[in-house]
């Protein structure tokens, strides 16, 4: 009998463990200094700074201080003085809540940049949005963030304090699948994704526009994000015979996969989104992720003529960590904020007054950013559509086709 | 058909790996009556442990001959590990009441997990354990798979299934045939009279956590070359389904916990394969497997082979 009453502590205490683990934030705070006499507004920023997804996280923090630290040198906003709260959500949606819950409670703050992750923005946005706090996200994809749940169908905003300043799954998806079927010839295609918003909604879109254009999806197919041994889905996917494997979700898990199935014999290409463009995933990939795809937003940064200052200025500020994927899309974020408060502070007394004046200014942004113009439309979604396929060669993502989409 | 077997290879690699774990959870519970929830991290030292003497002394080689001394190195950490958690967690505790030890095991346990995420790269030239770190990979134990009839076999399953068959026919060696072994059982069955009969407890205590270490490293070793990565939290799941194999196969008989981690790994993957529609896939697997557990322990409360311990009242 005591040992049963054993395995019943046991089995309360592993439950118990289970909610802990999930619990505890770590912030990583970080601020600019200022001069004395000048008023302070707060430009926050979300994201992962600890665990898996840090390397993406850390690069969207470090541009946003680094268009901060610009502004406040250049005197952009005269009378004031910017500073930068960054807060870590650890990729998780109760963490970015409690992050973004902090931040509404700062008076000081007036605009955050932010999320890395849809399933993370699903709970911030309410939050700010109840503030009056912007919103701008430099990497959520998923189109319900700013068109609705119904967005094929019948779009509408859904907050208006969101912004973003990358294209959505609503064109990242169909662009990898026109790709696939028309610029590489296949037509065949087994789906995984990791069931969280970002890969869902990209699969489901892929998907869509590929059985549109008239190819075959072989096996369509989850795994669990957690966990990192993927024999089982694999073998299930290989009978199909797909001529490549389509993945919704990020490195973490897409660079194993990778290895795990061209280990386990299924030597087709894994292609995947913005979530899988990321060095750290050809390291986990290994040797034979050589010949993977993947789009991700705008044209790469380092092409582009408007993109070489930002480069020389990050590194010339000394950040220990890269830029990575959405460095520019941060750095563009926070300029368009700082553009914003220009107007919206002009006359104002205090930040938390100058709210409502900031998101109606926001909406009216138009200037040439790092990644090509920047404005936003109705919905809050950026203005600009353009995409690149990036291919794995030698070890290195090299862009192959960068293309303005047009919805046909 | 092929399929079928194809799955079958996969769920006992998977089930090896829980087998190798849900030994040192059943062999402490044996003994001391403790679930000892940190096991999982034992395991993932292990796996760091091998990654280190990698780094050290071999980084950028592949030959097969690094093995064995990646083992004993990650044998040396776990049991390490294993032995100071004895020490200074749970033999202060040997006398309090039940809930005390089991709530020390988890508190060892998020220690060591955020030990290894913090300070992993405080050692110069180690990478940050902040994000998953690549697994070296050995020539002969990965690599290209091989095909048997249709059926893709890993190298890195054989070499966790022979890693179960080595491991499982010395511990029963061990068990049953040295002064060591017996002792051990004798101490499961009454350490009181035990006692008497002049057998050391406390050494015997330390043997059992070491035998539960060697295996958690074995298996590290193998997550890593299977996987091709590990991270700080992969003890953390990996515990929990060893645990659960421990529990089906009956918590305290070892070959219980072989069987159980086998029986475990098969139904995850035969429930990717067989259960079709919404219930089926990957993201049902750990339910049907739990379905599994709790029918066994409807129906047979001491597990598939029975718990061979004897309670103590």
């Amino acid at each position: 009998m005591r040992q049963r009453s054993v395995m019943r502590v046991g089995a309360t205490l592993m439950v118990a463990s289970l909610a802990l683990t999930a619990c505890g934030s770590r912030n990583s705070g970080g601020s600019s200094g200022g001069g004395s006499s000048n008023k302070v507004a707060k430009i926050g920023v979300i994201a992962p700074l600890s665990g898996n997804l840090s390397a993406l996280g850390l690069g969207i923090q470090n541009s946003v201080k680094l268009a901060i630290d610009q502004a406040n040198k250049n005197n952009t906003i005269p009378g004031w003085t910017l500073e930068l709260d960054a807060k870590d959500d650890e990729a998780k949606p109760d963490t970015g809540k409690n992050a973004a819950t902090a931040l509404a409670s700062d008076k000081e703050v007036i605009g955050v940049v932010g999320t890395l992750n849809s399933s993370v923005s699903q709970s911030v946005q309410p939050v700010l949005a109840s503030a009056k706090i912007v919103q701008v996200s430099p990497a959520n994809t998923n189109p319900s963030l700013t068109q609705g749940a119904n967005w094929q169908t019948s779009p509408a905003r859904t907050y208006p304090t969101y912004f973003r300043t990358c294209t959505t799954d609503a064109v990242q998806g169909p662009f990898a699948a026109r790709y696939l079927f028309e610029k590489v010839g296949i037509k065949s295609v087994a789906t995984v994704h990791d069931k969280k918003a970002y890969g869902q909604g990209l699969v489901g879109t892929f998907s869509d526009e590929f059985k549109r254009l008239g190819g075959t999806i072989t096996s369509a197919q989850t795994i669990n994000p957690d966990e990192s041994n993927y024999q089982a889905v694999i073998s299930k996917v290989k009978p199909s015979n797909p001529q490549a494997i389509y993945y919704g979700g990020e490195y973490p898990n897409a660079g194993p996969l990778s290895q795990q199935m061209k280990a386990a014999g299924l030597n087709v290409p894994l292609m995947g989104g913005d979530g899988i463009y990321d060095p750290k995933y050809i390291s986990l990939g290994g040797k034979t992720s050589e010949g993977d795809l993947a789009t991700s937003v705008g044209a790469p940064v380092e092409t582009l003529e408007s993109a070489k200052k930002f480069i020389s200025d990050y590194n010339a500020a000394g950040f220990k960590d890269p830029y990575a994927a959405y460095g520019g899309y941060s750095y563009d974020a926070a300029t368009a904020i700082i553009d914003a408060l220009k107007v919206s502070l002009k006359d104002a007394k205090d930040a938390e007054s100058a709210r409502q004046a900031t998101i109606d200014a926001l909406g009216k942004v138009s200037f040439d950013g790092v990644t090509g113009k920047v404005g936003f439309d109705q919905y809050g979604d950026s203005t600009a559509k353009v995409l690149t396929v990036y291919k794995v060669q030698g070890g290195k993502w090299v862009a192959v086709n960068t293309e303005d989409f047009a919805k046909k | 058909m092929s399929q079928f077997f194809q799955q079958l290879v996969n769920g006992l690699t998977l089930g090896s790996l829980y087998a190798l774990i849900a030994v040192g959870y059943t062999v402490v519970y044996g003994i001391v009556q403790l679930i000892n929830f940190a096991h999982g991290e034992v395991f993932m030292i292990g796996a760091f442990g091998a990654l280190s003497v990698y780094l050290l002394f071999f980084d950028g080689q592949t030959g097969v001959w690094i093995l064995p001394l990646m083992i004993i190195g990650a044998m040396l950490c776990s049991v390490g590990v294993a032995v100071l958690m004895e020490r200074f967690a749970y033999r202060p505790l040997r006398n309090a009441p039940r809930l005390a030890p089991l709530i020390t095991a988890i508190g060892v346990s998020v220690f060591l997990q955020e030990f290894v995420r913090l300070f992993y790269d405080k050692i110069p030239t180690f990478p940050s354990a902040k994000q998953n770190i690549p697994f070296p990979q050995i020539d002969v134990v990965t690599g290209k798979a091989l095909e048997v009839g249709g059926v893709t076999i890993q190298r890195a399953a054989i070499f966790t299934v022979a890693a179960l068959i080595v491991c499982a026919a010395l511990l029963w060696y061990f068990v049953n045939r040295t002064k060591s072994g017996r002792a051990m059982l004798a101490v499961s069955q009454d350490p009181d009279t035990s006692r008497l009969m002049g057998i050391n407890v406390d050494r015997i205590i330390v043997v059992a956590f070491v035998l539960g270490a060697v295996l958690a490293a074995v298996a590290g070793i193998s997550q890593g070359l299977q996987n091709a990565n590990i991270d700080f939290r992969m003890g953390f799941i990996a515990g929990l389904k060893a645990f659960t194999a421990a529990v089906l196969g009956g918590i305290g008989n070892i070959q219980g916990a072989v069987v159980g981690g086998l029986v475990l790994g098969i139904a995850e993957s035969m429930a990717i394969q067989y259960i079709p529609g919404q219930f089926g896939g990957s993201s049902w697997k750990d339910v049907w497997a739990f379905v599994i557990l709790i029918l066994v322990l409807v129906f047979r409360p001491q597990g598939l082979l029975g718990a061979r311990v004897v309670d103590r009242a």
